[in-house]
This record gives structure tokens, C-alpha cells and sequence, in this order.
């Protein structure tokens, strides 16, 4: 097979992959981070202290992450021609994906909140902060840069996932190398495709640690300071809510 | 200002309870710092974040500035509306500063203000005015990772000021600091209490703090509150652990044959010669065993030990001597058995101590 021969599959294959991780990421990202907080909240000991509410939240979470991919997709089939209308197709292979990754992600968002000092939590009480403004303005600022390393372990876990949706007629890069690197033994594709997938998770995780690090405050020394000058390149223009912009101007001024 | 009565705190874990604070009786005059001491795991903790019931008391009310806070609290678990802006006109302060991570200097002191819902404008305007109190305009874009210790605590003060409060709270604020910073955090809290009027609790394991800078002091032990008044009140009061604590002047040594005398200096005696004209006008020996003076809140005090030859009977007139210099004189030791000696229960001045000596 030759290179204009791949392009093609490989062009289609890669879209239909960041179309599926990408929507499947962003929902489960949305919807994750809440159910995240609030297994934090809810727990013995939390600002919402509600056993049932914990114990349920826990059970249907750990249902969640305990189903291997494959078996959920299928097992839920008839959910998702409900939500989208069909089983087949990238539309398809979302609602499982979202589905799947969602309970990991709350998971690794309460571990990072956890992770938040109660020290913090005590000194906006004491300022008489509700329990909605310290989630706004403690827990989830505060695990930021924790949270965002958790997108990137999801993201890339999705990745994983996004392989068997070719099962589901939603392509993407795993089903090309399935479909004719195994099928069909083109091991030229096979090898492109790896390779495609190694850059991509690569890529993935390096813009994931320089978001995490561009966000993090704690214990910046002067060393940390050039690395982050790679992404702040119109921070002089940009608002001053912009992570980087305010790192800049820390660093002028201090 | 601050008033707690009857204050009982029980933690229950595992079927067994642990008393944290044991019937506390506080009270915080207006305007004055007042200082709590006591070991780790006396209750002191405990007990100030009862006072903006960032721990609920089991039993027992607490007052600030008119207001019964244990009233508001509300049932169950949740905040009511009027605790949390009763909370946010007292101010605390922490050990570990508890300054978010994710927001610069200015973003900290703010965000008091922004839960009491100012304008961005007002907001700024406000953080500026703090940050230059405490004397770090300089590092309003900083975050908190970037700046030292002492600037930290500085910021965390300006934040706890942010709500215009009557009431300042310190738990342990110097605790996390060398000595010489703690000196300035603690210089700064002084001029604050100054010059606005700022009542301030503070606990604290270091009897540095109290001869730094408090008015009044208490001693905390097993959840009680074992000893409590104003620093002269209670340096006048015999046998008190807390003076003793401030000025330890050692172990009363066995003494047959000679009389172990305790004097208090307050004021203007304790820049008199006292000691050497005692020893001229009575032709007497006098033995420094151990002494203590220092300027508390101000004021020169102190405590000294000195022994006399002979017993008590034989020294009647020195040590009249020198309660007519205006002394506090305790005779220490086994003969002992001095005038019946007053409680300072009077308001707290030192003129009053003097007067009980003078009779």
C-alpha cells in the first residue's frame, strides 16, 4: 500500500477519532467534574455530609469503571439509539464513550479535590462563605492544575477506548489498524498507524502538562518561569483572568 | 466583645468521648488583645474556633460584639444566612496562612469581599488600601508561593481585615515563624489593635507572644481556662502560674534561717534602685537569688527572688521597706506568714496593685 494510498483512510480515520474523544471528553468532563465534587461533598465529613446520597453516587460509579469497554458499548445499545437514534456511526460510539469515561474521570476529580488543604476550606468559612462559594472558589480553582492532568488521563484513555468503536461502524484510527493492518495484513498502515496513535497520545499529554503547569501557582520558583513563556505569547493583550497573562505580570512585578 | 459561657466541646470517636474545652468562661473586653496560652491538645484551639463556630460547641453559648453567635447557628450541620455574615465581620488569621494557591496576593485579600458582594471596583480600591496597611502594595500581583513567610501572614491579615471587622481571631498566626518576623507580625497586630480599635483573640503556645503584646492573658489546661485577667492583674496575684511562666525566677530553695522574698515591680518601681538602698539603709545582705523584668504591653514589670538572713520575724522591717517603695512583696518559704494577701480582682491598674502593697 503506498503513502497517497494511506493518506486518505488516515485523514478520515484520525477525524472520526478526535470527533469521537473529543465530544466523548468534553461530555464526560462536564458532567464528570460535578459528580466528582460532589463525592467529596457528600462524604463522611464533607460539607454536604449525606451517607445515601455517597454510598448510591459511589455504587453507580464503581459499576461504571468496572465494565469493560467492549461490554459496556453493547450492553448499552438500546440507551443509546434512545439518546442519538442510532447504534451505528461516530454519534453512536459517543454515548458509550462519554458513559465510560465519565465515572474515571469523577474518580481522579475527587482525588484532586481531596487533595485541596482543608485549611483553605475552614478560611473561607470563616470569612462566611456559603458551601456553593467554596466549591466555586476554592475546591475547583484550587484543584485546577490536578483536575487538568485528569483531562489528559482521560483524554488519552479515551483514545484507548475509541479503538473498539470501530465494533460500532464508528471507525477512527483503532478500526483502520484492525480493519487492514490485521484483517488484511498491511503492516505499512499497521506500523503509520501506530505511530499516529504514539504522536497523538504524545501530543495530548504534553499540552496537558503545560496547561496544568500554566495554571499552577504553587511553589513556582524563577525556574519554572522560561517554560512558560511558550504559551503566553500576546499575554501583554490578552485579559487579565487569563492564567497566563496574570503569571506574567507576577513575574514583572516581583 | 467576646463572651463565652459555660463553652463545652466533646468529640465523640469510637464510643468514647474526649472533653476538648470543659465549661470556658471567656471574656474579651473591647479593644484589648488578649492572649491564650496553653500546651498542644489544652483545648485553645478548639476553643477559638468556637468563638466563629467554625466547630460547633456541644454546650454552652458564645457572644461577639452583642450578638449570640451559637443562636444563629441554626439547626443541624448546615450554615444559616446569619452566622455567615456574622462570621464575616471577624477576622482570623492561621498558622499555616491558608492563602489560595490559585489566586495572586490582590485575588486573596479580594475574595472576602467578593463574598460580600462588592464590585470589581470597590473590590480593588479596598485590596489596595490592606495590602498597604500591612505594608506589601508592592506584591499585589504576587501569589502567595512566591512570598515569604512573614509576608504571607501579612496578607493573611490584610484578607481577615478585608470585612471591616470589630474582631480579630489569631489562631497560632506566629507559630510557623522565626522569632524575628514573628516580632513584626506580632508589631503589627499590636498598631492594628491601635489604631482601629481591633479587639483580638489570640492563642498561642509561646509566652513570648502574651509579654509582647497582650493586655490581658489566660491560662488554658485540660479544657479549662485555670487562670485569667490582665497582665499586671495577674502578675500581682500570688502563686500564679501564669506570672511564673513569664517571669520564672526559679525553685523556692529550703530555707532555714533566712527568708526567701518574692517582689513584683510594676511601673515606676522597677526603675528605682530598690535592692542596693535596702541594703544601705538596713545594713542587711541581700542575695539575688533569681529575677525577671521586662516591658510587658509597655510597661516595665517584673519579678525578682531575693533572700534575707534570718527568719521572717527578723526581717519585718525591710520587707515593710519595700512595700512602701510601692512592690508587690510575697514571702516565700515555710515561716511564711505575711498579711492576708488580697486576689487582684480589682480593675485592672496598676495603681490598684500598689495600693494593696502601700497599706
Amino acid at each position: 500500500m503506498t503513502w497517497d494510498e494511506m493518506r486518505p483512510l488516515l485523514t478520515q480515520a484520525c477525524s472520526e477519532t478526535f470527533q469521537m474523544v473529543g465530544w466523548s471528553a468534553l461530555i464526560a468532563v462536564a458532567a464528570g467534574l460535578p459528580i466528582g465534587v460532589l463525592l467529596v461533598l457528600t462524604d463522611r465529613g464533607g460539607l454536604l455530609q449525606n451517607p445515601p446520597v455517597n454510598k448510591v453516587l459511589g455504587a453507580v460509579v464503581n459499576i461504571g469503571r468496572s465494565l469493560p469497554f467492549l461490554i459496556l458499548m453493547v450492553a448499552l445499545m438500546t440507551f443509546t439509539r434512545w439518546v442519538v437514534g442510532t447504534t451505528i456511526g461516530v454519534e453512536a460510539a459517543v454515548v458509550p464513550l462519554s458513559i465510560g469515561a465519565l465515572p474515571f474521570f469523577a474518580r481522579l476529580v475527587e482525588t484532586s479535590v481531596r487533595g485541596v488543604d482543608h485549611g483553605l476550606v475552614e478560611a473561607v468559612q470563616s470569612m462566611g462563605g456559603s458551601t456553593w462559594t467554596i466549591v466555586r472558589k476554592v475546591l475547583v480553582p484550587e484543584a485546577l492544575p490536578s483536575v487538568i492532568s485528569g483531562v489528559t488521563t482521560t483524554v488519552i484513555a479515551l483514545l484507548g477506548y475509541s479503538a473498539m468503536a470501530g465494533s460500532v461502524g464508528a471507525g477512527g484510527l483503532g478500526d483502520l489498524a484492525i480493519r487492514y493492518g490485521y484483517q488484511r495484513f498491511e503492516t505499512g498502515l499497521m506500523n503509520v498507524t501506530v505511530l499516529v496513535l504514539v504522536v497523538v497520545v504524545t501530543a495530548v499529554q504534553l499540552l496537558g502538562d503545560l496547561a496544568a503547569r500554566a495554571v499552577d501557582k504553587r511553589g513556582r520558583g524563577s525556574t519554572s518561569g522560561p517554560r512558560l513563556r511558550l504559551l503566553r505569547t500576546p499575554a501583554r493583550a490578552t485579559a487579565a483572568t487569563s492564567s497566563s497573562a496574570t503569571a506574567s505580570s507576577a513575574t514583572e512585578t516581583s | 466583645m467576646i463572651t463565652t459561657a459555660g463553652l463545652t466541646k466533646v468529640y465523640r470517636s469510637r464510643g468514647r468521648d474526649l472533653t476538648a474545652l470543659d465549661g470556658v468562661d471567656l471574656h474579651v473586653r473591647e479593644g484589648e488583645v488578649f492572649g491564650v496560652v496553653g500546651q498542644s491538645g489544652a483545648g485553645k484551639s478548639t476553643l477559638i474556633r468556637c468563638v466563629n463556630l467554625l466547630e460547633r460547641p456541644t454546650s454552652g453559648t458564645v457572644t461577639v460584639a452583642g450578638q449570640e453567635l451559637t443562636a444563629l447557628a441554626g439547626r443541624g450541620k448546615r450554615t444559616s444566612r446569619e452566622l455567615r455574615s456574622a462570621r464575616s465581620r471577624i477576622g482570623m488569621v492561621f498558622q499555616h496562612f491558608n492563602l489560595l494557591s490559585s489566586r495572586t496576593v490582590q485575588g486573596n485579600v479580594e475574595l472576602p469581599l467578593e463574598i460580600l458582594g462588592a464590585d470589581g471596583k470597590e473590590r480593588s480600591r479596598r485590596a489596595g488600601e490592606l495590602l498597604d496597611l500591612v505594608g506589601l502594595a508592592d506584591k499585589a500581583k504576587a501569589y502567595p508561593a512566591q512570598l515569604s513567610g512573614g509576608q504571607k501572614q501579612r496578607v493573611g491579615i490584610a484578607r481577615a481585615l478585608a470585612g471591616d471587622p470589630q474582631v480579630l481571631l489569631s489562631d497560632e498566626a506566629t507559630s510557623a515563624l522565626d522569632p524575628e518576623t514573628t516580632r513584626s507580625i506580632l508589631q503589627l497586630l499590636r498598631d492594628l489593635n491601635r489604631r482601629l480599635g481591633l479587639t483580638v483573640l489570640l492563642i498561642t503556645h509561646e509566652m513570648d507572644v502574651i509579654k509582647t503584646v497582650c493586655d490581658s492573658a489566660a491560662l488554658m489546661k485540660e479544657g479549662r481556662i485555670v487562670e485569667s485577667g490582665t497582665v499586671p492583674e495577674l502578675l500581682a496575684t500570688p502563686g500564679s502560674e501564669l506570672a511564673h511562666e513569664l517571669f520564672p525566677i526559679g525553685e523556692v530553695p529550703s530555707s532555714d534561717g533566712r527568708t526567701i522574698v518574692d517582689l513584683t515591680f510594676h511601673g515606676e518601681a522597677a526603675a528605682q534602685p530598690v535592692i542596693s538602698r535596702l541594703a544601705r539603709t538596713y545594713n542587711v545582705d541581700v542575695s539575688i537569688l533569681g529575677a525577671a523584668i521586662e516591658t510587658v504591653a509597655g510597661l516595665q514589670v517584673g519579678r525578682m527572688r531575693i533572700e534575707l538572713p534570718g527568719r521572717f520575724e527578723d526581717n519585718v522591717v525591710p520587707i515593710g521597706f519595700l512595700r512602701e517603695q510601692g512592690l508587690q512583696v510575697d514571702v516565700a518559704g515555710p515561716e511564711a506568714a505575711p498579711a492576708p494577701r488580697q486576689p487582684a480582682v480589682e480593675p485592672p491598674h496598676l495603681a490598684h496593685a500598689v495600693k494593696e502593697t502601700a497599706k
